[in-house]
């Protein structure tokens, strides 16, 4: 508890350099995330993290030293060079991207691996400094670190505004946007470069599996909950802030468990779980877009054409035979299921010799819904051509959706050739038992 | 180099044979399944899975407190198809584009598995690094009794997984090959592409699975798609496709191992960087598909229409001869000044001069018999065009000139002559003359 309330007041110096780095760097990546996820270019993060080891490896052989602005440079040079090569064959060949970029990060990484056992062969060698490049230590991140991913977050954030115009189109019309007399290849370059960039930085962080999941879980998780570009980068951004905060203090704060030797949790893969909480949060619960909302829409569809197929079939069944005003569910011979909730919303009782008959509101109801029935295969027969012993199944599918600005036109549309039925219009077709769902 | 030749040579340790038979083993039956997710789209699948192993394998030893292989084998599985399933899942329910959905579902996979690894690594010693390149400087030592011999362990289990994969591949080659080119055509024929496709998924997780411990994941990313990239390059039949990609995955294997020990570093990383300049040669130099094949056919034409545009233009200076006030043949520079004044415009003369087309003096360049002859069908042509144009398109005959201009060098004598029939007369809009078929 006590860890707890020194983290979150900040008051260990190294903890706030941390928590400072990870969050801007979540900030930074889910931002230029957003443009590489819907620009479909996920993975090349991927490609481009991978990548970097074999330039951070000819860094070490040209500067000899653990020194980390030459790993930082090998690494973009050759992180480019991997992106450079992922656009190269996917526009020069018929080998698709994601080959390309499968390639690129088996076989770059491949090479990185080579060197590193050169290096480790080296009578001087030692690749202490190598293996953190790949798995990532946010624990050790030091104040020159925290800097430089706030400047080159800076940066990142200052281009991502400048373009943001470019980029938008780029991502969503790059036809469009070459059409329209815009640099398309520099553009794309431009983000490739960004994309790199803020790869690279996040290496030493969190790590190359790692960083790929900071590039693209915030903007998938954000894009559940909008369908605006420029609300989606506030909440990805807001998402990959989060996660680096929360991961850094679950990191520092979490009981290390009994028997474990390690050095407690990791700060990395906790800021990717965190991400992809948030992810699953969205995924189920987002308003629109989220699981639940649209099985909770599915649902009550599905009982909306059950009730109004029963509506409709009781109405039916009564209209066919103006002595029959009451009925059991077999007569009917659809579903059961909605007609517990169609008692208890009034429009079906029950009576003495359990047989069942519609209220005057559920004869209301269902007027409405035959009306909507009817009054479509009309439509259909006369517009589109369709016998009428076909019409009713069409008719059918529809007339659970249709609105009521559109039933209107119907009826104007009839009113006018002054074929519109007073009262109920007919049925078309000869009545049958029960509703073809 | 004289190591190389000495470890060629002699000193061909056992051992030696079985770490490359393993790589082999492992290489081929990734190659061989690879050829389907290179022509599906489904080439991330493998990194996706090779990474998600990493959770499966803490699992299974949490659970059962031992490092048995198989259990071990049996966790990663799970977790492997479980990736599948997932970003399939995901992207057909969640809407997310599929290469997001494998992003999400692999490195949260994988931080789930460092994590599990950081906490059982007291008790078990898994290095994330050893998931990655593999041991298979060990694979010897870890040998089972078969039939009286004894064989590495990782290599029978390769062998076996190879055989099922060729199996595999042989028996439902049909059904492959039309889900992976045409999915619709092959559930009308009552083939179901979605139980192929989870059929190929479970072989790309048992493949990945088995040769993790041998070779290391990132030898599986490399295999699974560079030596069927490679063979695409190469071929245009997927009979074809599936022996190239299998000999490209061997020659890697092979061959990385030589460098690996020549150089003293790893062999997976080592065969991977081979598959990966194999590939790379062949998206150069491949015959129909390589990039210099592509650049030689483009300079080919553009050579050709230079050739073409210099003799049309020497034609038209003939033509005009009689009538004309400067009746001085036309110099290199005008010539070159009026077509393509760069090095390609130079190259054509050179190249018509060689071919006996055309005389070139210093001051002059004129047309030889020859040339005027295949001159002529080419105007011949660029006014047949332009007739045509006007005649049916109501085209303007100021403007027709640059589309004849760029359809002349494609009419072939026969349209010229279905052309010559339609317009039926001698003269172009212009009032210029048709050549008459030679």
């Amino acid at each position: 508890m006590d860890d707890l309330l020194r983290l979150l007041t900040l008051q260990d110096s190294n903890t706030r350099v941390v928590l400072l780095g990870t969050s801007i760097l979540g900030i930074a990546s889910a931002v230029i995330g957003t443009f590489a996820v819907l620009r479909r270019r996920s993975l090349v993060g991927d490609a481009v993290a991978h990548a970097s080891l074999p330039g951070v490896c000819i860094a070490y052989f040209i500067v000899g030293d653990r020194n980390f602005a030459a790993f930082m440079l090998g690494a973009l040079v050759f992180g480019i060079v991997a992106a450079a090569f992922v656009s190269f064959v996917r526009a020069a060949t018929r080998i698709k991207e994601d080959a390309a970029i499968a390639i690129a990060i088996g076989g770059f990484f491949g090479l990185g691996i080579v060197l590193t056992r050169v290096i480790q062969n080296q009578p001087s060698g030692n690749r202490a400094g190598l293996d953190s490049f790949i798995f990532g230590k946010a624990a050790s991140m030091v104040g020159s670190d925290a800097n430089l991913i706030l400047v080159i977050a800076a940066a990142v954030l200052t281009t991502v505004a400048l373009f943001y115009k470019e980029f938008k189109v780029l991502c969503f019309d790059r036809d469009f946007a070459a059409s329209q007399g815009w640099p398309a290849m520099s553009l794309d370059l431009l983000l490739m470069g960004l994309i790199c960039t803020c790869t690279v930085v996040g290496l030493p962080a969190v790590g190359v599996v790692l960083m790929v999941s900071l590039l693209v879980i915030p903007p998938v998780a954000a894009r559940f909950w909008t369908n605006r570009l420029s609300t989606m980068i506030f909440i990805a951004a807001a998402v990959g802030g989060l996660s680096g905060v929360l991961g850094t203090a679950l990191s520092a704060s979490l009981p290390v468990p009994e028997g474990v030797t390690s050095r407690g949790w990791p700060t990395g893969p906790l800021i990717t779980l965190v991400a992809t909480a948030f992810f699953v949060i969205s995924l189920l619960f987002a308003p629109r877009r989220g699981l639940v909302a649209e099985h909770v829409r599915r649902v009550s569809l599905r009982r909306r054409v059950q009730e109004q197929n029963l509506l409709r079939a009781a109405f039916e069944f009564a209209e066919a035979d103006s002595t029959r005003q009451h009925w059991t569910i077999q007569d009917l011979g659809v579903d059961t299921a909605p007609l517990g909730r169609m008692r208890s919303k009034g429009y079906i009782e029950r009576r003495a010799d359990s047989t069942y008959q519609l209220t005057p509101a559920g004869h209301e109801a269902a007027a409405k819904v035959v009306r909507a029935h009817r009054l479509w295969e009309l439509f259909l027969i006369e517009q589109a051509d369709i016998a009428p012993d076909h019409v009713d199944r069409d008719a059918d599918q529809i007339e659970h959706v249709l609105p009521p600005e559109l039933l209107a036109e119907l009826e104007d549309r009839l009113r006018e050739t002054g074929r519109l039925p007073r009262g109920m219009p007919l049925s078309p077709h000869p009545l049958r038992k029960g509703v073809q769902p | 180099m004289n190591d190389l030749f000495s470890f060629l040579g002699y000193g061909v340790r056992s051992t030696d044979l079985w770490m490359v038979a393993t790589a082999v083993a492992s290489s081929v039956a990734c190659g061989l399944i690879g050829c389907f997710l290179v022509l599906r789209r489904m080439s991330l699948l493998g990194d996706a899975i090779s990474h998600a192993i990493l959770p499966g394998l803490a699992i299974a030893f949490l659970m059962t407190n031992s490092r048995e292989p198989l259990t071990m084998l049996a966790g990663a599985l799970v977790v492997g198809v479980a990736t599948a399933l997932l970003s399939a899942g995901l992207s057909r329910w969640g809407k997310v584009p599929e290469d997001a959905a494998m992003g999400v579902v692999f490195t949260a996979l994988f931080a789930i598995g460092v994590i599990l690894i950081t906490f059982v690594a007291s008790r078990f010693d898994l290095d994330p690094g050893c998931v990655l390149y593999g041991l298979i400087e060990l694979v010897p030592f870890d040998t089972i009794n078969i039939a009286g011999a004894d064989i590495p362990r990782a290599f029978a289990f390769l062998a076996c997984i190879l055989i099922a994969v060729t199996a595999l591949v042989t028996l439902f080659y049909k059904e492959l090959k039309i889900v992976s080119f045409d999915p619709y055509l092959a559930t009308t024929m009552g083939i179901s592409a979605t139980l192929v496709h989870y059929g190929l998924m479970t072989g790309v997780a048992a493949t990945c699975v088995a040769s993790f411990e041998a070779v290391g994941s990132i030898l599986v990313v490399t295999m699974l798609v560079a030596p069927g990239a490679t063979a695409h390059l190469l071929t245009d039949r997927l009979s074809r496709m599936l022996w190239i990609s299998a000999i490209v995955a061997a020659t890697s294997a092979i061959l990385g191992y030589i460098l690996a020990v020549y150089f003293n570093t790893s062999t997976a990383g080592m065969i991977s960087t081979v598959a990966l300049g194999l590939f790379i040669a062949a998206v150069f130099l491949a015959p129909r598909h390589g990039w210099l094949s592509k650049q030689t056919r483009r300079l080919a034409l553009a050579l050709r229409i230079t050739q073409e545009d210099v003799l049309g233009l020497l034609y038209r200076w003939q033509e005009q001869l009689p009538t004309a006030r400067n009746p001085h043949p036309p110099t290199a520079r005008e010539v070159l000044d009026a077509t393509h004044s760069g090095w390609m415009g130079r190259l054509s003369l050179a190249l018509l001069a060689r071919r006996g087309l055309l005389t070139r003096t210093a001051d002059a360049l004129s047309p030889t018999p020859a040339g005027i002859e295949l001159a002529r069908s080419i105007v011949r042509g660029h006014r047949l065009w332009e007739t045509y144009l006007t005649k049916h398109l109501a085209a303007d005959p100021s403007r027709v000139h640059s589309p004849a201009h760029r359809a002349e060098h494609y009419l072939t004598p026969g349209i010229q002559a279905s052309l010559d029939r339609d317009v039926a007369t001698g003269e172009d809009p212009h009032g210029k003359p048709i050549p008459p078929q030679p």
